[in-house]
């Protein structure tokens, strides 16, 4: 991304954040910070504590749980959320399989995003609700 | 070499150096101490990179006490002072604090330029200034890559390219007419701003310090960006706007002249001999316009990489920062490390958002010695020797860095001191980036770092791999920061307590 204005252009396309309209996005991009990680490596640890909220901009990471891949997350896809609501260290480890570059948000700036941002909580409870659904269809 | 004479003529050296901020003289000094054969080229003039012209107001971030609770010249006194590079020669270590001018602990930019200056020429850091890099390419030969640097002396072909050219190249948003801005890098002495109503775009460290500034001048003062300030007061880390700064939200809250406002910019025009800045608030889209006879864009730098990411460095973010691995190399272009501010690109682990100090001079130059280690020896097999720890003395050593060492203060939840096992027991690998401790290190181990909540709480961590399992153990907090009591002891003793068994076995 070069600039805020197309990172607000890229975040208008992502599900997350399809309700904000533009001033709302450009305010939104820059409460996260970008950060780019090298093919292979962890993003998120699983089990170790002060994690951060992961929003995808671009390539793929694979989700791991006790070194198995359970998983894949793309671009527009958001993780580290659930650990960060819960207050818990994460169940999963996220390791980028391609060079990645996401958005990310400290744990203690969540709760205040997502309170003045209720279109964002909404749509991210959407998503929630659709894993737990395809997780419990992958049960029964 | 006679009087004179400059060094590093263009042709084949091992390892090349771009850049005379502290971040290339740090990143020349840990190669030299580690054997690696190098050139070092500058565009500049001498010493000091972007000191030789910011902080515009003359005056610098980052402190250094001339009293401290360590005494100067030791490793324990380089917490306390966060604007000298790291040296073994006595003559040339702790040099800021006999630049300042008694007047405050944030030294000035001439005394930091001073301190810089002097560095060079007690270790001896010698480069070839007014040498500009101009073009890159990549060769491949029998020996693998070859990195060829056209600059206007000539070539420099090299093994390995390291690159400390700072983040400074003025970076402006697209916004439509902001050709009627001009950016921080251009702002002109305070002075010429009496009375003029001025209108700052950014609301970082630098659109602050120049609201600060000009205070005293302008008749008034808007500070604009969509998104709210932080403060590194609210953050309780260096994120955010930093304390010397916070007059002017004072002076906002008072209805003093300064107004910080959330909007985003969405055009300038000329009225007259003014400039109507029109804006739409973030919060409920409302648009608005000011006047201001000045415009400011205190709106960041990039990375000044040239044709770098035409060979294949990726780029990432609005400071076009490189994407690296733990150490600061390219992660898409093998041989390609940084070093100085723009080591900041590796992020560590950014624990309870916490980030790393790699963008200051307290942060990255503990960052360049790790890497002219890691560059010594995977590059050129130059292997530092690790020293065994008994391990009677291993709980006693991880708290006493734990409490002293700078590494670990200023690079919080990024640099670790790490003790392996192995077959001749117990060894210390030095420090070392936590991030390759936990990801890339296969063998049992323990990484002592110190760590921030974000909540002002600071304490120190254990990461403790045993048998493939990796388990965190963070030790009690302590108000008065002494992680050597019998507290810390019982509780790191149990969480090594498997790592010492198995290496009394060996």
């Amino acid at each position: 991304m070069a600039t805020r204005e197309e990172l607000a252009d890229t975040l208008a396309g992502f599900a997350l954040f399809a309700d904000l309209g533009s001033p709302q996005l450009l305010g939104v991009a820059g409460l996260f910070e970008e950060v780019a990680i090298a093919q292979g490596q962890r993003v998120l640890r699983q089990g170790l504590t002060g994690s951060g909220f992961y929003v995808i901009l671009d390539g793929s990471a694979e989700v791991r749980i006790d070194g198995t891949a359970r998983s894949m997350l793309h671009r527009g896809d958001f993780f580290g959320e659930v650990s960060i609501l819960l207050g818990e260290p994460p169940t999963a480890d996220i390791v980028a399989s391609t060079p990645l570059a996401c958005l990310v948000m400290g744990a203690s700036g969540v709760k205040p995003f997502l309170v003045d941002h209720p279109t964002v909580m909404f749509r991210m409870l959407q998503a929630q609700a659709r894993r737990l659904r395809n997780a419990n269809r992958w049960r029964s | 070499m006679d009087a004179g004479e400059r060094p590093f003529p263009p042709g084949d050296y091992p390892a090349l150096v771009i850049g005379s901020g502290p971040g290339g003289l740090q990143v020349s000094y840990g190669l030299r101490q580690q054997g690696v054969e190098h050139a070092v080229i500058s565009a500049d003039d001498g010493p000091g990179g972007m000191f030789l012209r910011w902080p515009f107001f003359q005056r610098l971030l980052s402190w250094t006490k001339p009293f401290a609770p360590a005494a100067r010249g030791t490793r324990e006194y380089q917490r306390y002072d966060w604007n000298s590079l790291l040296a073994d020669e006595p003559e040339a270590r702790s040099l800021q604090a006999d630049f300042l001018d008694d007047t405050s602990y944030f030294p000035s930019r001439p005394g930091m330029q001073a301190n810089l200056e002097t560095f060079a020429e007690r270790t001896g850091i010698t480069v070839r200034y007014g040498t500009r890099w101009e073009r890159t390419r990549r060769e491949e030969g029998p020996g693998g890559t070859i990195f060829v640097v056209e600059t206007s002396d000539g070539e420099y072909r090299c093994r390995v390219l390291v690159l400390a050219v700072g983040i400074a190249q003025p970076l402006s948003p697209a916004t439509p007419g902001i050709e009627l801005a001009r950016h921080y890098a251009e702002t002109r002495d305070a002075s010429s701003y009496a009375g003029r109503r001025v209108f700052i775009i950014g609301k970082q460290n630098s659109g602050f310090e120049l609201a600060t500034g000009l205070s005293p001048w302008a008749s008034s003062i808007t500070v604009c960006s969509p998104s709210p300030a932080k403060t590194s007061v609210q953050t309780k880390s260096l994120a955010g706007v930093r304390a010397r700064y916070v007059q002017p939200f004072e002076d906002s809250f008072l209805g003093l002249g300064v107004r910080i406002i959330d909007a985003s910019i969405t055009g300038l025009t000329p009225v007259g001999d003014a400039i109507r800045v029109e804006l739409r608030r973030t919060d409920d889209g409302t648009a608005m316009s000011v006047e201001a006879d000045e415009v400011i864009a205190a709106t960041g730098f990039t990375c000044p990489l040239l044709d770098l990411p035409d060979l294949g460095v990726a780029t990432f973010g609005a400071s076009r920062l490189p994407a690296v691995t733990p150490f600061w190399e390219s992660a898409t272009v093998p041989g390609i490390f940084f070093a100085g501010t723009i080591s900041q690109a590796s992020p560590g682990l950014k624990k309870h958002g916490v980030p790393a100090n790699s963008g200051a001079v307290h942060g990255h130059r503990y960052n360049s010695m790790v890497l002219a280690r890691h560059i010594a020896e995977t590059r050129f097999g130059r292997v530092t020797e690790r020293a065994s720890v008994a391990p009677d003395d291993l709980v006693p050593y991880l708290l006493r860095e734990a409490t002293a060492a700078p590494e670990l203060w200023h690079q919080k939840a990024y640099l670790a001191r790490v003790v392996t096992v192995g077959g001749a027991g117990l060894r210390d690998e030095g420090i070392v980036p936590l991030a390759h401790a936990l990801d890339g290190l296969a063998a049992d181990m323990v990484a002592m770092t110190i760590e921030s909540d974000g909540q002002g709480g600071l304490y120190p961590v254990a990461y403790v791999r045993r048998a493939g399992a990796l388990s965190e153990h963070a030790l009690p907090a302590d108000p008065f920061l002494d992680f050597e009591t019998d507290a810390h002891r019982a509780v790191l003793s149990d969480a090594v307590a498997g790592l010492l068994a198995g290496a009394r076995a060996r």
